[in-house]
């Protein structure tokens, strides 16, 4: 089965992350594709490459870039979610004449229309947040 | 058309899991999740309304949330089911569609 799954609460703020991380990995580890995450308002703060946590600590981030190389997951920031939260990519801090940028490997920007996609072609939408 | 719902608030914080129980339709099913845990234990003001309600509604609740509480599997309302993520996934697939109330 194709699930998409959305998060919309950072990472260490609850437990949206974990729990949506979990479900991602139980689904995966069971033989279901999750072939979209998408994050949404404080969501996008998952995608950010400049968290260093305690090292006896989950890294959030670093968990979600793994699991898209290992099992060809989509993590999608939402655009303007991210932009507003200094959440920026190569292009975006170009287009925006910043001179950093801090998404992690793994993750991509793009728009709203990703969601509504991952609603329309995933068979289940799951989602996960405060 | 069979949903899932999970709630993931306390009663005792939010009234998602009045709102939900009041909403879903039989045959449908409610997985309690995160602090919403705390909905499925015995003996609470809440208890009375997952006992009745289960008369038309399956109830599940997820166990490592229960366990990271502290709250024992042997302290849920009886006839509300324990799963893992696992179950979790199937109970995703077993249904239609899945409905969040954050």
């Amino acid at each position: 089965m194709k699930f998409g799954i959305l998060v919309n609460e950072g990472p260490y703020t609850h437990q949206a992350s974990d729990s949506a991380y979990k479900f991602a990995k139980a689904a995966i580890d069971k033989g279901h594709e999750v072939f979209r995450v998408f994050f949404y308002h404080d969501g996008v703060n998952n995608g950010t490459a400049l968290a260093v946590p305690p090292q006896d600590d989950r890294h959030i981030p670093n968990q979600w870039s793994e699991l898209a190389k290992q099992h060809n997951v989509d993590l999608v920031l939402c655009v303007a979610a991210a932009q507003r939260r200094g959440m920026l990519d190569e292009d975006e801090a170009k287009r925006n004449g910043k001179s950093a940028n801090n998404v992690a490997e793994g993750f991509r920007i793009s728009g709203l229309g990703q969601l509504i996609e991952a609603g329309i072609q995933a068979d289940r939408l799951v989602v996960f947040g405060d | 058309m069979t949903m899932l719902h999970t709630v993931n608030k306390s009663p005792f914080e939010r009234n998602a899991l009045d709102s939900c129980i009041s909403l879903a339709k039989a045959g449908s099913s409610i997985l309690l999740t995160e602090d919403g845990v705390v909905g499925a234990m015995q003996g609470t003001s809440h208890s009375k309304k997952i006992e009745e309600a289960m008369a038309n509604i399956s109830f599940y609740v997820l166990g490592p949330d229960l366990k990271a509480r502290g709250l024992s599997e042997s302290n849920v309302v009886n006839g509300v089911k324990v799963v893992d993520y696992s179950g979790f996934v199937d109970l995703a697939a077993d249904h239609e569609s899945v409905q969040s109330w954050l």
